[in-house]
């Protein structure tokens, strides 16, 4: 019995980007006795080799560029590798983007069909699928209207209704998740739940860490074309958060060469983070305290602000030295903080105030950055720990 | 699994041709008479000009509904290869996106002119109860020739949606050797207008012409001269018809060894 689902060995591909575009035969004749064309070789992918077995649940990230979006078009045979070989095992449906093929001159109903017809079910097959999907979307009143007076969020509603329906050995997935509001993306995570219990063999290729540490049984992480990390789906977030970091202070420091200048010659700031040992470190695992250490040296600042927030925007805690009685004439501190928070991207933000709010002097808007780990004996759910008991 | 797959396409090819039907006249009034009234107008100007005032045809019995006849075969070949030059670049979204068979996607929209021929030819009929031509029964051939024609348009698209995603200029190129094969098939003026010997034995090799005439032949009058009477052989008859074969299989393969890379090219 053969239970691999997917079979990749030794596989490259590269895009020839030519200089100039060959669009018309005048080019041709133009250019076309000079037989050297000058091409760009852009190497994608470049011998990657992996198994995907039956029931896998595979995550593929990366960066942006990094290939993984061509590996994932390569698999569903859209385009054709340069060399190597694809094996696929069993019916393969690729979501490349939702709702494929649908027309705006047509209308919910007409699309839901053709769209079934893209993914490969007939009429009758559709026809027996058709009261659940329009459930599902919750769209029933707005199926024999126009696609076009649909909203984008209908839209997606029924695209994706649709592609839940699509019953096949392996489902290929490409940043669904990207798309929609924060409802449709728990319907999204419910739907992986489902789809995971089943034990169905799906490929998704995302950016978010916590959907591959939670759904994802392997992993890999491809950086420039090349497998630079595969297996363990946390290793893999743990090491694609360590990228986007380097990345990140490396631009941070980019940024401060410029920006610094200013700062300090306003409040000559400087903001280190390190754990309770002194080490300087920016990766912690949930209940870890966390110091930042704080000096800066303009006399007029009265007040120091410090924020936590998640690296998607929302704003976690904050506090400063006036709400907390602390005396800050020294022009230095050290902020203690228990990091009762779960797995995911953080970043401090300072603010250097005088003694009213208004008096901004300076502020940190990209003060250090912090990556939770995930942790396993972790006993509570959510964002943050809550002070709370059971009565 | 073979079986499978080839009923999903089948699916998959009717719903993209009711979705091409279904956009053909979207926001016009006529909708569907469009497909009508356009052989027949086209039809109306060529009978005014060149059968009223030029007088061409006039030795030949029931000349307008051979006109028609020829106009709407014309037409067909025209659609399926305008069609499909377009088909593959058009469904950019469907080629970058999905994996469904690329073929399907040019035979589809043939399939559309295929069933805008079938509505024509109704109209023809109706033309030929009307104007009491006695009804002949060689007329069963008549899908013979369809065949023939929809297969040259069929091996003739592959090769130009193929071509089409590399280089645009085939679009332009196209529309021009459309142009010139109105004039050098015989639609609009009977083949008896042409020199005997090398011109006539020349254009009939065409298999447009020869098409054409059989369906003349075979609907309105056994007095069509047909590539079996220009020839006096009726063997030559598998010379157009090779090429529409030849024609195919190039396609086919021009079209196959393409077709993978048609989601970079694009």
């Amino acid at each position: 019995m053969n239970d691999t689902a997917i079979k990749i060995d030794k596989l490259s591909k590269s895009f020839k980007l030519p200089h100039e575009k060959h669009d018309s035969i005048k080019s041709i004749f133009l250019n076309g006795f000079n037989i050297k064309r000058k091409y760009e070789k852009q190497e994608v992918l470049d011998d990657i080799s992996l198994e995907i077995k039956k029931g896998d649940f595979f995550g593929i990230v990366g960066r942006n560029g990094s290939g993984k979006s061509t590996l994932l078009k390569i698999m569903s045979e859209i385009y054709t590798a340069d060399s190597g070989s694809v094996e696929v095992n069993g019916n393969l449906v690729p979501f490349i983007e939702l709702g494929v093929g649908f027309n705006k001159d047509l209308t919910g109903r007409e699309n839901v069909f053709l769209n079934g017809a893209l993914l490969g079910f007939n009429r009758k097959e559709m026809a027996g699928m058709y009261d659940e999907i329009v459930d599902f979307a919750e769209l029933k009143q707005f199926m024999d209207q126009k696609l076009k007076n649909y909203s984008s969020g209908m839209k997606v509603r029924l695209a994706f209704s649709i592609a839940i329906r699509a019953q096949s050995d392996i489902l290929v997935l490409d940043e669904v998740l990207a798309v929609g509001d924060a409802g449709f993306q728990n319907k999204c995570l419910e739907y992986f739940d489902t789809i995971k219990r089943q034990k169905d063999t799906v490929v998704l290729v995302t950016h978010d860490m916590a959907t591959v540490e939670k759904y994802c049984n392997k992993a890999i992480l491809i950086e420039d074309g090349k497998i630079i990390e595969a297996g363990d789906p946390q290793k893999v977030a743990n090491e694609y958060t360590a990228i986007h970091r380097r990345e990140y202070l490396k631009k941070e420091a980019e940024h401060d060469k410029t920006q610094d200048t200013k700062t300090q010659r306003k409040t000559g700031a400087s903001i280190k983070l390190h754990d309770s040992s002194q080490q300087e470190k920016n990766r912690f695992k949930p209940g870890d305290q966390a110091v930042l250490e704080v000096s800066w040296t303009n006399p007029t600042v009265k007040n120091v602000g410090v924020a936590l927030l998640k690296r998607t925007g929302e704003y976690v805690y904050g506090t400063n030295t006036i709400a907390d009685e602390f005396d800050i004439s020294s022009k230095s501190l050290l902020y203690k903080i228990k990091l009762d928070i779960s797995q995911g991207d953080y970043i401090f933000k300072v603010g250097f105030f005088g003694e009213k709010a208004e008096d901004k002097i300076d502020f940190v808007d990209k003060g250090p950055y912090l990556y939770i780990e995930t942790d396993e004996d972790q006993d509570w759910g959510g964002i943050t720990k809550l002070e709370s008991e059971w009565g | 699994m073979k079986q499978h797959l080839s009923k999903q396409n089948r699916a998959l090819l009717s719903e993209l041709v009711r979705t091409d039907f279904k956009l053909r006249y979207q926001g016009s009034v006529l909708g569907y008479i469009w497909s009508l009234l356009r052989p027949l107008l086209l039809f109306t100007i060529l009978y005014l000009v060149f059968v009223k005032f030029l007088r061409l045809g006039s030795g030949v019995p029931n000349f307008p509904i051979y006109l028609l006849l020829g106009i709407v075969l014309w037409m067909f070949f025209n659609d399926i290869t305008n069609q499909g030059l377009k088909s593959i670049v058009g469904r950019v979204d469907l080629i970058r996106k999905v994996r469904i068979p690329r073929w399907l996607i040019v035979v589809s929209s043939s399939v559309s002119a295929l069933i805008n021929l079938t509505l024509n030819l109704l109209v023809v009929l109706i033309f030929l109860l009307l104007s009491g031509v006695d009804l002949l029964l060689t007329g069963f051939w008549l899908p013979v020739v369809v065949l023939e024609v929809f297969l040259l348009g069929i091996g003739l698209s592959l090769i130009l949606a193929t071509a089409y995603v590399k280089y645009r200029d085939i679009s332009y190129i196209w529309e021009i050797i459309l142009q010139a094969g109105f004039y050098i098939t015989p639609i609009l003026y009977p083949l008896s207008l042409i020199p005997e010997g090398f011109f006539q034995k020349t254009v009939m090799l065409n298999p447009l012409a020869q098409a054409i005439q059989d369906a003349r032949y075979a609907l309105v009058t056994h007095q069509t001269d047909t590539i079996s009477s220009v020839y006096g052989n009726p063997m030559m008859r598998l010379v157009p018809i090779l090429i529409c074969l030849v024609l195919l299989g190039v396609g086919i393969l021009y079209f196959k060894k393409q077709a993978k890379h048609f989601a970079e090219d694009i």
